[in-house]
């Protein structure tokens, strides 16, 4: 039967995800707020569900990573999963995996990392890998976030991309939530996920060298590939949004997405959970008459220059909300990249930035609409601060 | 037979070449291998060269254990296991320090790999510091001889007794001044499943300051004074010794490096000879040497 709504925890509709991808070797580490999957995986291999694959219970996320290095050189289908302290202990591997061309697939259970020590959900983790060369996609609730694998083995393992791949999802908010969706069905995914056939890998009978060292006469030219990759992979994200919606149905914007930015003076920007929580304080604040719109960034990297500035060029005042901050620069990631997209352009929108939900500090609808507000001040006015904390508690400072 | 290519970067008399070309003709041609950084590493792979006639891959200083569980892992799962051997070959700074962590969960896994460590008792790649692999009184960039040091102050670390810890089915040490016994310990291990741990001592003419000419001569040295024992343990059980005979003092060893010169020069050096020659007494009653 198709199209079949169950309601499952936002851990488990990822991990039915991973199984109907049909990975070879999965290798991870249990960490909160992760572990859901990792434990519906291991209950999956424990069931014989998952054909033709081997998981490999690693003594550490560092590990998790690195035999994922060797697994998907060897040719195979690969899948991770972790957060916060974990992926900060697998940046030195992020590196080396994007660097190696290796298409191993993610998710990133959004976590704040320590100190102080806190469980609980903003995406500091993942913003801090930003540079490793992994894609890095955004997912609003947790349908987006089981069918985003499903697109993000199909980006990763493209021969015109050839990079791993992070699926962020906050953590707890989404990884823990129960929520209706449709599970990927089998058929349909083998459909749209065609079996992984690398042109290069570690073959006893066609031997080659993977890891070799380049000296200055050539390290530069890796770099530049690797950034034509990212490159290449701005299309083909759209073309994986597309390509999914044509056989299950289902379309959640490609490399960004918009609500009801047609009309918009006040254009909010965003990745993640709280994209739900935004729309509505939109529908609520445009039955009062202000006209605001919102563009969900669905791809931090590559980060999609042209669309957002596409998407920006009628506004008056750009909103950025970030659950991340850049110590020393007093700004979020988000911000940072919208205002340097629309630097050297003929779009000239005042762009200010909010942090918020920082170590999991709830963000409700009243926040957003202070946000707002504030917004509409800036049309009036000006900037009068660039970027800010949205929800500072000040009886602690 | 698959063996190291010619025209790599290694020093003349380099033991890193030779280690290498004995794993080779032990796992022969069917056979994936993985080096963390290193010597080895560097100079069989200078983009886009390579001395690597088998399926290579480097990845990281410390994770060369995990990256093999992962390529066995992925032979399995695909089917191409078939008597593939999958064999990492580390430095002792790979191996006993950064790569430790990495090795421990492999081994307790009882993932099907062979470790081989390739022990020159020191970072030789990054100009001679010392690791926990470099031997009571060596001189090294970070543990050098001076006013008021004898050299290095610890013993080395004994991995293949933490690898007996884990109950690896199969320890053995060897020498590369013995290629035959060197040969055959890394063709037993790469056969028993599991794995699999060949420890190789590998004098280097750049870090122990001896004439290129003299490696195995120096290596030797180090068996014939019992400063380095060769055994293999099976299933934890000492199953068979390379014995002494006519067991050579310490002094025969030492004085033919530079790293130890300072102990002939200093006031007090003969006393850490004396412990260095304790080191060596301590090794044949323990191993049964004689």
């Amino acid at each position: 039967m198709k199209n079949k709504m169950t309601v499952v925890e936002g851990s488990y509709t990822v991990a039915h995800s991973v199984k109907v991808c049909r990975p070879n070797v999965i290798s991870a580490y249990p960490i909160t707020p992760q572990t859901h999957i990792v434990e519906d995986l291991s209950q999956f291999m424990a069931d014989g569900e998952i054909p033709n694959c081997e998981y490999i219970n690693v003594e550490s996320e560092f590990s998790a990573i690195s035999a994922l290095v060797g697994a998907s050189a060897a040719g195979a289908r690969t899948y991770s999963s972790t957060t916060s302290q974990g992926l900060e202990l697998m940046h030195e591997v992020l590196f080396n995996v994007s660097g190696m061309r290796l298409p191993v697939v993610m998710t990133v259970a959004n976590r704040a990392v320590s100190a102080p020590i806190n469980i609980w959900n903003d995406q500091q983790d993942s913003i801090s890998q930003r540079d490793t060369g992994w894609i890095q996609l955004y997912a609003e609730d947790t349908q987006e976030a089981g069918d985003m694998t499903a697109q993000a083995f199909k980006v990763a393992e493209e021969r015109e991309v050839k990079l791993p791949a992070m699926v962020c999802m906050d953590g707890f908010i989404l990884s823990h939530v129960y929520e209706p969706v449709i599970l990927l069905e089998q058929d349909l995914t083998d459909e749209y996920l065609p079996k992984y056939e690398p042109e290069y890998f570690l073959d006893t009978k066609n031997p080659m060298t993977f890891g070799a060292f380049a000296d200055p006469t050539t390290y530069t030219e890796f770099r530049y590939l690797q950034q034509k990759a990212m490159d290449n992979a701005l299309e083909k994200i759209e073309k994986a949004a597309d390509d999914f919606n044509k056989i299950f149905g289902r379309y959640y914007g490609g490399l960004i997405d918009t609500y009801k930015t047609e009309d918009a003076e006040i254009i909010i920007m965003a990745m993640g959970s709280i994209i739900g929580t935004i729309k509505d304080v939109i529908d609520k604040v445009r039955s009062d008459g202000i006209k605001v719109g919102l563009v969900k960034v669905r791809s931090f990297r590559p980060f999609p220059v042209e669309a957002i500035r596409k998407a920006l060029a009628e506004a008056s005042v750009v909103v950025t909300l970030d659950k991340n901050i850049s110590l020393g620069l007093n700004e979020g990631a988000l911000l940072t990249e919208v205002k340097s997209s629309l630097y050297n352009t003929d779009i000239n929108v005042p762009v200010m930035g909010f942090m918020l939900g920082h170590g999991g500090r709830d963000i409700p609808r009243r926040t957003i609409r202070m946000i707002i507000d504030k917004a509409k001040d800036t049309m009036r006015s000006g900037i009068a601060v660039e970027s800010e904390f949205a929800d500072l508690r000040g009886d602690l400072v | 037979m698959s063996r190291l290519a010619p025209g790599h970067r290694g020093c003349a008399g380099c033991c890193d070449a030779m280690a290498a070309n004995f794993v080779l003709e032990a796992v022969g041609d069917d056979a994936i291998v993985v080096s963390p950084t290193g010597c080895l590493e560097v100079m069989t792979t200078p983009y886009p060269e390579s001395s690597w006639e088998v399926p290579w891959i480097h990845s990281l200083f410390e994770n060369a254990a995990a990256v093999a569980s992962g390529v066995d892992a992925a032979l399995k799962a695909m089917g191409r296991k078939g008597n593939t051997k999958v064999v990492a070959i580390g430095g002792d700074g790979a191996t006993l320090d950064i790569g430790l962590q990495a090795i421990s969960g492999a081994f307790e896994r009882g993932d099907d790999i062979t470790y081989v460590c390739v022990d020159n008792e020191a970072y030789m790649n990054t100009g001679v510091q010392r690791s926990g692999a470099t031997p009571y009184g060596a001189s090294t960039t970070t543990s050098p001889a001076g006013k008021q040091s004898f050299g290095n102050p610890r013993p080395k670390k004994n991995m293949p007794a933490i690898l007996v810890a884990h109950d690896s089915p199969y320890v053995a040490t060897t020498s590369i001044s013995y290629p035959k016994d060197m040969i055959r310990k890394v063709k037993k291990a790469v056969d028993i499943e599991g794995p699999t741990y060949v420890h190789a001592h590998a004098p280097c003419t750049t870090g122990w300051k001896f004439d290129t000419s003299k490696t195995v001569e120096v290596g030797k040295l180090a068996v014939e004074t019992a400063l380095w024992p060769m055994y293999e343990m099976e299933n934890g059980e000492l199953s068979n010794v390379r014995k002494v005979k006519n067991r050579k003092p310490v002094e025969d060893y030492l004085k033919s490096q530079g790293r130890f010169k300072h102990l002939f020069t200093m006031d007090g050096g003969k006393d850490e000879i004396t412990k260095i020659q304790a080191i060596a007494d301590w090794n044949v009653k323990h191993y049964g040497l004689e």
